[in-house]
Order: structure tokens, then sequence, then C-alpha cells
């Protein structure tokens, strides 16, 4: 009943390479190459390569393309340089997300932002019908191929395969040059917690780009990694997941993403149902815990506090680089906060967790 | 089988498909199990699956040393890290049972 799974230009190289294939959001994706844990390891160590290609791209031009992503964003577009990127949200006006993504000033008139696989179209069509201004909205999700190399090794590895100097490229910023041959948009992004870069090309180079990256890297220790690793990496490091620890019931505050959210650039949508939310004070929070008794908190788990339900698990797994059991969950306010004792319940069984600051893992340099 | 006890476990191709096993738990000694019905489950990173009971009979061993190493069962499934030893009911039918022997002639001509 379900519509066919959509491929990236890669499928045929990850089926080849014998990745274990997944259905992702609706997409065919690798979730594992040489299996969950050595990958993550080869990320924190050395370097990973993921083929990112299912996120979508939505385009912005014209002379007031700056005012609209700054309306339908919550961090301020209109603020960043040419060449640089920031983390944003895209709100509905009740003041839950939309989707959580990536927004890239090319120039005064154009922004390039890079959003969820899943949302892309919900994203397109909400923004498309907030545009009140001078500017078009384009949903180019099919002009481009994205790879991911993240991991300590990354800048190396990337280096010789472009002239453009990538150490100048500061977190956060991207600069538009030719990588392995093909012309593309290198950004120092990601979704790891490690150094690393995001790479738009055409899909057409997908497979070239794909290859010289895995011969290049592989002095420096470079694996191809599938989405279990990058789900893994991003927990670790704090990062939110659209569709766990954000949706359309969750706000910006209650998921402790406040630092994307500016009142200060004026009107934008949902802003009117944050500051009403402020007024009225949060109830819950995003608050990352630790399992002490054994076993492993999962999305969707309840959450006991003084052995009442009082929230639930949104993403919990093993954390290969600490050896705990970590996770996020919702809380009432006055109980999210780092030390307090609470019970998952696995299986029916309440075992005992306790909240702790996040992110669980940060890297050592920058 | 070894007289009326059955060494329980999962497939090599079960544990490929679970991938890095991070977790199992299994029942206590003396707990009774029952054909198709759950008697514990492994953990990966990702997912937590039940472990179905091929036989009935009651649990007369467990594997102790997977609570401490886990990824032995994706090392060895057939081998060292079986899950449970169980004695298998008189008169049970036997018949679905496949030995790992068995098993392997059969995934192999799958391929």
């Amino acid at each position: 009943m379900s519509a066919p799974l959509k491929r990236t230009a890669l499928y045929e190289v990850h089926r080849a390479a014998g990745a274990k294939m997944v259905d992702f959001g609706g997409w065919e994706m690798p979730v594992q190459y040489s299996g969950l844990i050595d990958e993550h390891k080869t990320v924190r160590a050395a370097a990973g390569l993921f083929d990112v290609s299912h996120m979508g791209e939505i385009e912005i031009h014209g002379r007031e393309a700056a005012k609209l992503a700054d309306f339908v964003t919550t961090n301020r577009a209109s603020r960043l340089h040419k060449g640089q990127a920031q983390y944003s949200g895209l709100l509905y006006e009740h003041g839950g997300f939309v989707d959580d993504i990536l927004v890239h000033k090319v120039a005064d008139d154009a922004f390039f932002l890079c959003v969820n696989a899943a949302n892309q179209e919900k994203d397109f069509e909400h923004i498309r019908a907030a545009n009140k201004f001078d500017c078009t909205v384009d949903f180019t999700s099919e002009s481009y191929a994205q790879l991911a190399i993240q991991g300590p090794t990354s800048r190396e590895i990337a280096q010789r395969l472009t002239e453009v100097p990538l150490s100048e490229i500061k977190y956060y910023w991207f600069v538009d040059g030719v990588f392995a041959d093909a012309p593309a948009r290198i950004a120092r992004t990601g979704y790891t917690g490690e150094d690393g870069f995001e790479i738009y090309i055409a899909p057409e180079f997908a497979v070239r780009t794909w290859s010289a990256i895995i011969n290049a890297g592989r002095p420096f220790g470079l694996k191809p990694c599938g989405l279990g690793a990058r789900n893994t990496l991003r927990l670790e490091s704090g990062m939110a997941l659209y569709g766990n620890e954000i949706s359309a019931s969750t706000s910006p505050f209650e998921a402790g993403l406040e630092w994307i959210v500016r009142f200060d650039k004026g009107e934008f949508i949902g802003s009117a149902a944050l500051r009403k939310q402020l007024e009225k004070g949060l109830t819950r929070k995003l608050t990352g815990f630790e399992m002490r008794g054994r076993g492993i908190g999962r999305d969707g788990y309840e959450v006991l506090v003084d052995g009442q339900p009082a929230g639930w698990v949104t993403s919990g797994s093993p954390s290969p680089t600490l050896n705990r059991n970590i996770g996020f969950c919702y809380l009432p306010l006055a109980r999210a906060r780092p030390g307090e004792k609470i019970d998952i319940v696995i299986r029916n069984q309440p075992i005992e967790a306790e909240t702790v600051r996040t992110p669980f893992y940060k890297r050592q340099s920058q | 089988m070894e007289g009326d006890t059955a060494t329980i476990g999962i497939t090599f191709h079960a544990q490929h498909e679970l991938g890095d096993i991070v977790y199992v738990d299994l029942p206590k000694v003396g707990t009774k199990i029952e054909t198709g019905k759950g008697f514990g489950s492994v953990e990966s990173v990702k997912a937590v699956s039940d472990l179905y009971a091929p036989v009935d009979g009651e649990v007369v061993e467990i594997n102790d040393a997977l609570a401490s190493a886990p990824e032995k069962l994706n090392e060895d499934p057939h081998g060292a890290a079986w899950l449970i030893k169980a004695r298998v009911e008189k008169g049970a039918d036997l018949s679905s049972l496949l030995s790992a022997a068995d098993y392997q002639t059969y995934a192999g001509a799958e391929e």
C-alpha cells in the first residue's frame, strides 16, 4: 500500500558495498556498513563518509529573500554574512516545529535551506504559503546530492580533493568551489559533533565524488557509514532529531533551543505563540539522562518521577563512546535539571536513571 | 538436541540483521517456555527484538556469559553464544526445529 521507497544517486553503490538498507522516512538508505559501533568509533577517531542525499533543499531568491527567511525561521537569517550558515527552526503559528533546518546565505538575494528528508515537501509548502515578499521559493532537492565527511581527519581528506583552502572555512561557514572535479558547495557543518564538511553536488557527480572520497580517505582511516551511526553520533553530541526531540507539538523553548529564537528581529511565524508560552511559563523541558539500572531507555518509553508517569523518552541508545546508556526525555519543568532520580519503564519494569547535563559528548578541540 | 534437552539460540542471519548486540535478557532457570511465546529479548544499538521459543519446555540452564559479553552473540551465535538450554516436554513436536548444521545448509541454498 505504501509508495515505493525513494533512492539516492548512491543506492547502487551502497548495495554493491554490502550496506544494510532500510526504509528511512520513505527513503531506502544505508543504516550500516561495517557495523554501527565500529562506524561510530571511526567517526570519533578518524573519519566517516555519509550519504545524506535524502536531505531536502529549498532556495529563496529575490530582493526580499532575507525578509522571507527571517519571517519563516526563528533565528536571525538577515544577520548572516554571505557564506555563513545557521541552525534554525521553521514553526507553525502555534509555536510547534514544522522542521529544524540549516539556513545558508549565498548572497544578499539568495538563501539556501537544507531541510529534513521526511519534511521537505511540507516545508516547501509552508514557506511558499508564507511568501508575501518580493522573492521566489524553489524546491531544488532533485538538483543536489549531499555527502557528509565527518571526523577529526576529515579536513585532511577533503583537502586532497579541492583547492579551496578548507582550514579557512570556519565552523558553520561554507564556500562554493570545485570538489573532486565537480562544482560543489562545501560547508563546514555536520550532525556528529565532530569537525567535518557537508558537500552539496549535482546528483550526476555523486558516485564519482563518493569514490574519490573513499579513495582519498583510505590512508586516513575513513570508512563509509550508515544512518544508524549518524543517529548515535548526533545523540551523544546532544543534537535534536525531528520527530523525536522536536515535533509539531514541541516548541524551541521546551526543546532547549532558546538560542535559535530571536525576538529582536521582529515578528515571525510562531513568535506570538512563543511569547505567550514564555509569559505563561513552560510546563516541561527536554532533559538528558543516563541509565543507572540495567536497560536502555528507548524512544517512546514512559518516564516516572516519584513513581508517577511524568514524561517520555524522545531518543535513547547505548553510547558507543561513553559506554553508557543515554537519552533525552521530556520532564516537568521543576524536575528538568541534572541530578534528578527518575525511572524509565522498560518492558513494564521501572528501571533507574538519572538526569544529566548535555551534551553527553564534546570533542576536545574548538 | 541432546537427549531431552534443547540448546536454543539465534541464527547467524538474525544476529546480522540485528547488528551490534548490546544486551541479552534471558529467563531464570525453571521458567516454562511455550512455542511461539516470548522468553526473553536481545537488544542491538538500534532496536529490541523478542526471543520466541521454538518448543514447549522448561529452562534448565542459561548462558550467563552473555550478560557481560553480549557481543559474543554477533560472533558465535551457533556455538559459544547459545542462549538457553531447555528440557523439552515429552511428545513435543520437534519437526520444525532446525539444527545449526541444517540451518547452514538451508541458508546456503538460499543464496
